[in-house]
């Protein structure tokens, strides 16, 4: 199949990433300058002299994709091509809710028309599985290792979708790896609609997430099928779309991941992240509604 | 056509002249007045570019970065912290060739917070990669900026340039300005063609991972063109002439060296001021001169060298510091002088209007009479003795204190 993102990369077996990346360069199309900040997506697919992509692409620094961008398609806007090419900035979760989030606000708030893609791997995996901003409450990384006073990430995830959605733009998704024709739809939705566009992908990262490499769809899918990361979709800043599902417990979905071992005879804890997932499920009405489960809805 | 104008509000009559189609700048002072004037030119509809009003001079650089990539001219301006805060961004344009123009409004570095006029933000991004012009007077800044997109943008060269104003005292300052016709700069000037831009007629990767088998050739090339610049310079200043009528220097200015004994180094403003001592002096007999640098990048080595090599006493002056060692100015002017025959018997140092101190015509003075004697060092010129027991005390160091308020009672 002709792809715009082309193998003989340097990615991980199982890389979430960069399956995620080509699905949504394809869905874009050729008509698309991509601009990618630092971390794992740049670095294995631009290895110098050689390149995965097939679009105009252009990588600056670790935090500054939005602004970039911002800026071609400032240019493009006073070229007057700006109709006929689609921008889309990219980065990991750390380049998007850490040090990249005030420049992606910046992009928000001045109503730059660019579609802003967070490949949320849950981590900053290029530089070795330290914590980030959009990681999981209670996950062992290196910087949140577990110990006898610690249980991992003391946080929740940093909800980065409603932050992008307080500014007032046209589109905001969350998709996964799992659900390729759905990312493919919400890329080619957020491109028809002017202004900024936000999508936070859920990427799993084998090595980052200790999971068996040919375990990364059912990794990802479980992960909307627990509630802990809900597909859905935001126009104009009211929820337009969700992906219904029959909750799975969290432990589904914790236990096939050594990143989450340490959780399993922990009850206390399991509680917790059971507790979040449930919380998603009934804010975002996420529970496919049965007779059976009429009346038990927010139970948990 | 002659006018009486702001040093700031020039430069953005310049640029509207020069057609950038994307402008971002974040506010900072003294830089403001520059694009506050150009958001009006485009709000008037005399120019047609893109003003991205950006939340942070990071963001400020990377859009010029992103717009230049796509393939047209763009302008910035900034100072001081803002310089600093878009650091990484300014390494990161010269690395990617791209001819981005900015204009610093020179401001010391916190802290202490200080908004006024020395060299310190600049001079500390020297390695950036960046060309870097200084201007001495508005006339010249002006001139300067038109200098920098011809030349940036030449195809043998693709580097951004830096044009450096003194804050306030050229940014704030009101002189007569004979500024070039749009004719005249679109003759200079012509509109900007890349070789590479980001385009989806032909696809490229910019910016890639460069690993250790690569990465050192991007840097040698990118030295090597420095040393293109030193000899492109006089070429360009040459046609500038033709077209505009007037000389401009471009690498170094001498000013009465010829038969001088003692010659001051500097960059900036200042030199006006060392040039009216220098008239002065000369009038009762004292052969004295100055010697300008006007390009810092690439920093003009052989030229200097040859200007002063016959001169018996140097004196550098640094609005800058590079603490713990030599001052930056007078460590480079003080490296062209090493293993040659002929050359100057004393090269001084001195550390001048730092914070916007006045460097007034004494201060200048001081220095040519100190330049009589041995060979000095780092020499602080203007401190204020009184002063001096508060900064080195360990508990107080310049910190304020509630009770020095002078409020009103009551």
């Amino acid at each position: 199949m002709k792809t715009l993102f082309n193998s003989g990369h340097t990615a991980c077996a199982g890389c979430g990433q960069s399956m995620a990346a080509r699905l949504v360069i394809d869905a874009a199309g050729p008509n698309t300058i991509v601009v990618n900040n630092t971390g794992c997506l740049e670095v294995f697919s631009t290895k110098y002299p050689e390149t995965a992509w097939g679009v105009p692409w252009i990588h600056s620094l670790f935090e500054n994709a939005a602004a970039v961008a911002s800026g071609v398609e400032s240019a493009l806007k006073y070229l007057g091509k700006k109709d006929t090419v689609n921008v889309i900035a990219q980065a990991g979760d750390g380049g998007t809710a850490d040090i990249g989030l005030q420049a992606l606000s910046g992009m928000l708030e001045r109503g730059h028309d660019v579609l802003y893609v967070c490949y949320d791997n849950e981590a900053y995996m290029n530089t070795g599985v330290q914590r980030s901003g959009l990681t999981p409450f209670d996950t062992n990384t290196t910087t949140s290792p577990i110990g006898t006073q610690s249980m991992g990430n003391i946080r929740p995830k940093k909800p980065m979708p409603e932050i992008a959605n307080a500014h007032g733009i046209p589109y905001v998704a969350t998709a996964s790896v799992a659900f390729p024709q759905d990312i493919q739809r919400k890329v080619k939705k957020a491109l028809k609609l002017k202004g900024p566009k936000y999508m936070q992908i859920h990427v799993p990262c084998p090595l980052g997430w200790r999971h068996e490499t040919n375990l990364t769809m059912q990794v990802a899918k479980f992960a909307v099928e627990t509630g802990l990361y809900p597909l859905i979709e935001y126009e104009f800043g009211v929820l337009s779309g969700k992906r219904q599902i029959t909750p799975k417990p969290v432990e589904e979905y914790l236990k096939i991941q050594g990143r989450f071992k340490h959780l399993l005879n922990k009850p206390e804890e399991l509680k917790k992240i059971q507790e979040s997932a449930d919380n998603n499920i009934k804010k975002y009405g996420l529970r496919i509604e049965t007779q059976a489960a009429t009346g038990q809805q927010g139970g948990g | 056509m002659r006018e009486l104008l702001e040093g700031s509000y020039a430069v953005a009559e310049i640029i509207k002249r020069c057609k950038p189609g994307v402008i971002s700048a974040y506010p900072i002072t003294p830089q403001t007045h520059i694009v506050e004037g150009l958001a009006q030119i485009v709000a008037n509809g005399e120019l047609n570019a893109q003003c991205v009003n950006v939340e942070s001079e990071h963001s400020a650089a990377s859009v010029v970065l992103g717009a230049s990539a796509t393939g047209i001219r763009t302008f910035t301006a900034t100072s001081s912290q803002g310089l600093f805060y878009m650091a990484e961004v300014v390494f990161n344009i010269a690395g990617l060739r791209l001819p981005v123009v900015m204009t610093v409004a020179a401001r010391a570095i916190s802290a202490p917070i200080n908004i006024w006029n020395d060299h310190q933000d600049v001079v500390s991004l020297r390695d950036a990669g960046w060309i870097q012009l200084h201007a001495e007077d508005v006339q010249e800044a002006v001139d300067l900026h038109l200098i920098a997109y011809r030349i940036g943008e030449d195809k043998s060269i693709m580097l951004p340039v830096m044009v450096v104003m003194d804050g306030f005292i050229l940014t704030h300052g009101v002189e007569t300005v004979d500024m070039p016709e749009q004719a005249q700069v679109d003759k200079f000037l012509p509109s900007y063609k890349p070789l590479y831009k980001l385009d989806v007629e032909n696809p490229m990767t910019l910016g890639p991972l460069v690993d250790p088998d690569y990465y050192m050739e991007t840097r040698y090339a990118i030295e090597e063109t420095h040393k293109d610049v030193l000899k492109l310079i006089p070429k360009v200043l040459a046609e500038f002439a033709k077209v505009f009528g007037r000389t401009s220097n471009g690498l170094i200015e001498e000013y009465k060296i010829k038969d001088a004994e003692r010659v001051i180094v500097a960059m900036g403003s200042v030199c006006g001021t060392i040039k009216e001592v220098v008239d002065e002096s000369r009038a009762k007999g004292k052969k004295v001169g100055l010697l300008r640098v006007i390009s810092y990048r690439p920093f003009p080595a052989q030229q200097i060298y040859e200007a002063l090599k016959n001169v018996p006493k140097v004196g550098v002056i640094d609005r800058a510091l590079s603490l713990g060692s030599v001052a930056p100015l007078a460590s480079e002017v003080k490296a062209t002088f090493f293993g040659k025959a002929k050359k100057p018997k004393t090269v001084s140092s001195f550390v001048v209007g730092l914070g916007g101190r006045d460097i007034t015509k004494d201060s200048i003075k001081e220095i040519f009479r100190l330049l009589t004697g041995k060979e000095k060092a780092g020499e602080f010129i203007d401190l204020k003795p009184e002063l001096l027991k508060e900064s080195f005390d360990p508990v107080d160091r310049g910190q304020g204190h509630p009770d020095r308020l002078k409020g009103v009672e009551g």
